[in-house]
């Protein structure tokens, strides 16, 4: 993908929407989808007199995040007004932080996506808190009527989380929003459902192109709407391509032009200068003097620390050096998130082998879970029915073909055990003298097949698999394919 | 300090008020004279001295993450100057 | 005697006692509004209908014996700033004209919850910003004491409601000085409790750190009831403090021996200190002296830069909380449809809205906040003004070191005539002189009546007292009250 005339560098923010009940500064719901302008009340309608109140677990979920993402975190934070004119924001600015956010400087970790075993780390500037402004729905197609607004989402509160300009390529800007929003699911402090907004991302980008041996930059540009990893993605190809042809043509750098904000249209795959206030950039931030500032103590951050349990990184290592996984399942186990790591540690340690655990949980598991749009906590088949099943294969006792047939029975009857289940699909242990004698009896009974096996052509025994099976429904066709060449060689 | 017409005008449009030019003119002087009248506090030696954005050293008020009863839409539309019964209205963003 | 002439105690008093029931005194008040409002203009919404169906109700459970508030069944009037739910709230602004607000705010709820009764809303300057109650879109308020002066401002209706007796007690709210520079034009006592002393839930803001809620009355008990009612943190205001509130009515009765009061030599020197106010001051130090008190001299060096430090933080501060009236969610929006230019129709609509429906002084106050808030501007206007700010604040701490309260003027004149000061913002600055401090350093200050201008106008003079020692105001107050040095006094055409 890379052009080796630029360098694309990329910095992201992310806003994440916490998993509040309640919203940052009032008592009103945070539930997507509610009909509009019902979940509103004077403090989120701007109206005059109300006043702000700041929601405890939303201070909670932010000091959680930080922590997980090894900030420096302020013991002491405060309030700002930013303030600009929009109908969607009913008082006339927004309670955000400007010079003391909440979260400092910290750092993420993550699989670089050329190589799952080695990471990259996108070091953090910053995370704030701040509310969430309303829904404005324009007339897209006309622009004549009105444009019509929607005060619900007014006050939700959002963790914005911004990064320096450390990703050097749309991949690598995937992998990270990716590892982010594992963790974020990990901690339970956002859904981050991009669907429904909770998680909405916009790249700061520019290139560095080589030129004669200089380096030069060229002019920041902004790209919003980036509304899915995908698009995120294609937006940053899109731009890379864009500005490197624009500098091709105009030769402008980073010198010559101001920050200018583009809006991603992902239906066209294409991105458009949106339209420039001239005096936007002046926010007249100033201290919100209806908020108290807030206090944080080193004991709150320890527990807060103390509390995390283990994060993605932690889990991808350790079933690696503990279970000798490989990377690539290791990451694959882990992406499923916490309560998936905790299924198969549960297998794991009701006796399946680690090896064999990672298997069925990456395929019969999740394909289950994806079929019948299940959580993990919703699976039927709890993790020492599941292990037992597993023992059996391990043991010989059922084949993996029959064991899947199991699985689906467990599926629709969770209350049997693994036996029972067995037992009722008459799956039993065959004898191995018995499987002697039924091969003998097919041999017997196909000359033909056994002649094509001594002129060399070993497949050919696979005819008789089908045929062992229907005589013998828990004749193991590994075992059968064993049993039927040695006879034959035996023969020989 | 006097302020120019230019400078009142770019004050003007961060506040969202508009004036005719002769008001704007007035405007201009009277900002002026407060702004000169304000100058004062240039004198005052403030090196190292905190900013007192609160009166009182209060920190760290919060409410429990509770959903209350908030407005029925009936009531939150009531006030506005334009509705749908469902949404408040307001012109496009841009030109019709 | 008269009911008017009865302080809110004292009517509350024989309402409990069954002497006069709560819809009579009620009934009298609404005919006084009705005789006289005309040629005073302190009201700019009475609805006669919901208060005597209100004192009716009281009057029931007082009957009934649910009811014991020493307030109970007496009539307020509430400052048109304060939200009052399904009554409109104007603050005097075109842009709010009709405005109905779906709440009340918690101060009228406590007054509510202690049985007392919404008289209606009174009179002020537009959003509070000004001294003269000149710039309602309402009309003018003027002086009972002088038709052609003001009552004072912002909570000229407040003050002249009470010194018409066209109300026992009432509420107003103080940025700068909204309710003790008028109650001292019109002869009342004016109280500004400390900062998150009383809930701001429902005062609609003009400067959220200086704007507090406060209670204007005849008596010094009047305002130690009221204060009991309307102290008090309020889950819905962060910056209300959780301090306990103390009985203040209880702790009126000491005497002032060792008490220490600071003159505030400064202010009495004032260039712009009306010589007979001066003299006024004077006055009340020597009856202090008589009552026990020791009287010494302290200095506030940095309270000449109050005014130019709080015209920066005010309009700082209210230049954000305008910018919720946008023609959008509520209030007034003009009509742009048919505007020449279009090519930004929602731009248009939101400055036509805010031109239109916004009086000149509070645009010059949003002008004047924005400027100080811009970028490139910020440290020199803003930032500077907050620690100046801090200095002020330095300077009490230091002066109550030495003294228990501060004595001096309240305002720099008295009433001065309608038209003279409202067209010259920094003229109408500066009669805040005296009063802005106690509002950057969050204090409580009490301005006390002290006497007549040889005009006939009323004087008053301003005690400020540490954050949250309301009392010692309350205590000095009244042992100036008992000794006689004011008396509760109707405007002379209103007795």
């Amino acid at each position: 993908m890379s052009d080796p005339a630029y360098e694309l560098i990329v910095g992201l923010e992310v806003h994440v929407q916490l998993s509040t009940q309640s919203k940052l500064f009032c008592g009103c719901s945070t539930i997507f989808g509610a009909a509009s302008n019902t979940q509103v009340c004077p403090v989120c309608l701007g109206l005059p007199g109300a006043l702000p109140v700041l929601n405890a677990e939303a201070v909670e979920l932010a000091i959680r995040t930080g922590v997980a993402l090894n900030c420096e975190m302020a013991t002491f934070t405060k309030w700002d007004r930013k303030n600009y004119f929009y109908p969607d924001l009913p008082k006339g600015y927004q309670i955000s932080q400007f010079d003391k956010p909440i979260c400092g400087p910290g750092y993420l970790d993550f699989p670089d996506p050329e190589d799952s075993a080695s990471m990259l780390r996108v070091r953090l500037t910053r995370a704030h808190l701040e509310e969430d402004a309303g829904k404005s729905m324009h007339d897209e197609a006309a622009g004549k009527a009105d444009s019509r607004i929607d005060l619900n989402r007014t006050g939700t509160p959002l963790l914005e989380i911004v990064s320096e300009p450390d990703i050097r390529s749309a991949e690598a800007a995937k992998a990270y929003l990716t590892e982010l929003r594992l963790l974020l699911t990990y901690l339970g402090v956002s859904d981050c459902n991009m669907q429904e907004g909770s998680l909405r991302a916009d790249a700061n980008v520019n290139l560095h192109i080589e030129q004669n041996g200089t380096k030069v930059a060229t002019p920041i540009v902004e790209v919003k709407n980036l509304n899915s990893f995908r698009a995120v993605e294609r937006a940053l190809k899109y731009e890379a391509k864009r500005q490197y042809e624009h500098w091709q043509k105009t030769g402008q750098t980073i010198d010559d032009a101001a920050k200018q904000t583009r809006g991603w249209n992902d239906a066209a795959g294409v991105s458009t200068v949106q339209r420039e206030k001239e005096e936007s950039s002046d926010y007249r931030y100033f201290p919100d003097p209806d908020l108290v500032p807030l206090v944080i103590d080193e004991a709150r951050l320890e527990a807060a620390r103390a509390g995390l349990g283990e994060l993605p990184g932690a889990s991808r290592q350790r079933l690696r050096t503990e279970h000798g996984l490989k990377p690539y399942d290791a990451d694959v186990v882990t992406s499923q998130g916490r309560a998936m790591v905790e299924y198969f540690d549960q297998l794991v340690s009701a006796g399946a082998t680690a090896k064999r655990a990672s298997s069925w949980v990456q395929q019969d598991v999740m394909r289950t879970l994806k079929e019948q749009e299940w959580e993990v906590e919703q699976f039927p088949i709890t993790a020492p029915r599941l292990a037992e099943l597993l023992a059996a294969i391990e043991a010989g006792e059922i084949d993996n073909t029959r064991a899947k047939e199991v699985f689906q029975l467990l599926l629709e009857k969770p209350e049997l055990t693994s036996a029972d289940a067995m037992q009722e699909l008459g799956i039993e242990a065959v004898d191995q003298g018995e499987i002697e004698s039924l091969c003998q009896e097919l041999l017997d009974e196909n000359p033909k097949v056994v002649s094509q096996v001594l002129d060399g052509n070993a497949k050919a025994v696979g005819a008789l698999i089908g045929v062992a099976k229907k005589k013998n429904p828990n004749a193991d066709p590994r075992q059968v394919r064993e049993i039927c060449l040695r006879l034959i060689e035996a023969s020989r | 300090m006097s302020l120019t017409a230019d400078e009142v005008a770019k004050v003007a449009k961060l506040a969202r008020l508009t004036f005719e030019s002769e008001e704007l003119e007035k405007f201009a002087g009277q900002l002026g004279k407060i702004v000169d009248f304000v100058d004062q506090l240039s004198e005052v030696d403030t090196e190292g001295v905190e900013e007192m954005a609160h009166p009182l050293d209060v920190d760290s008020v919060v409410r429990p993450d509770v959903v209350t009863e908030g407005l029925s839409r009936d009531e939150s539309l009531a006030n506005s100057p334009s509705h749908d019964g469902e949404h408040f209205l307001v012109p496009p963003v841009m030109a019709r | 005697m008269s009911i008017e002439n009865l302080s809110a105690v004292e009517i509350g008093r024989q309402i409990a006692a069954g002497k006069v029931s709560s819809v009579e005194v009620v009934k009298h008040f609404l005919n006084r509004i009705e005789t006289f409002d005309n040629s005073v203009g302190a009201y700019v919404h009475v609805d006669g209908d919901r208060a005597i169906d209100r004192a009716t109700s009281v009057d029931r459970d007082i009957k009934a014996g649910k009811v014991r508030a020493p307030l109970a069944g007496v009539p307020v009037a509430i400052k048109d700033v304060l939200c009052t739910s399904g009554v409109p709230t104007t603050c005097g602004s075109r842009m709010l004209e009709n405005f109905v607000p779906p709440y009340t705010a918690t101060c009228v709820s406590k007054l509510e919850n202690a049985s007392l009764v919404v008289l209606g809303k009174t009179n002020m300057d537009e959003f509070a910003m000004g001294g003269s109650t000149e710039t309602s879109c309402h009309g003018l308020t003027r002086n009972p004491w002088d038709p052609e002066r003001t009552a004072g401002g912002s909570s000229g209706g407040a003050a002249a409601c009470l010194a018409a007796g066209m109300a026992p007690l009432s509420i107003g709210t103080d940025t700068g000085g909204s309710v003790r520079q008028p109650a001292a034009m019109c002869g009342v006592l004016g109280l500004k409790p400390t900062y998150g002393r009383v809930s701001r839930y429902g005062l609609v803001a003009f400067a959220s750190s200086l704007d507090q809620v406060g209670a204007l009355g005849h008596s010094v008990e009047d305002l130690a009831a009221v204060m009991e009612i309307l102290a008090g943190h309020d889950p819905k205001d962060t910056t209300s403090l959780k301090t306990d509130v103390p009985a203040y009515r209880g702790l009126l009765e000491q005497d002032l021996k060792g008490v220490k009061v600071g003159l505030l030599r400064d202010q009495i020197d004032h260039s712009s200190l009306d010589p007979e106010i001066a003299a006024a001051v004077d006055r009340t130090r020597q009856q202090l002296e008589a009552l026990g008190a020791t009287i010494s001299e302290v200095e506030l060096p940095y309270t000449k830069y109050a005014v130019p430090t709080y015209y920066l933080v005010a309009p700082s501060e209210a230049s954000g909380n305008l910018s919720r009236y946008d023609g959008v969610h509520y209030g007034y929006r003009a009509d742009t449809s048919h505007s020449s230019d279009q090519t930004a129709p929602l731009d248009a609509m939101i400055s036509a809205s805010r031109s239109e429906g916004f009086g000149p002084e509070v645009k010059r106050r949003i002008m004047l906040g924005t400027f100080a808030l811009s970028s490139g501007y910020y440290d020199a206007y803003y930032k500077k003004a907050l620690k100046v700010r801090r200095l002020i604040a330095g300077d009490y701490q230091r002066a109550f070191e030495e003294a228990d309260v501060l004595l001096g003027p309240m305002t720099p004149s008295p009433a001065f005539r309608l038209g003279e000061k409202v067209n010259d913002p920094v003229k109408m600055y500066l009669e805040d002189a005296f009063s802005v401090g106690a509002n950057l350093a969050g204090l409580p200050g009490l301005s006390v009546p002290a006497g007549l201008t040889e005009s006939g106008l009323p004087i008053g003079v301003q005690l400020q007292a540490p954050v949250l020692q309301e009392q010692r105001l309350l205590n000095v107050a009244r042992s100036l009250e008992q000794a006689e040095f004011f008396k509760p006094a109707l405007a002379p055409k209103y007795c």
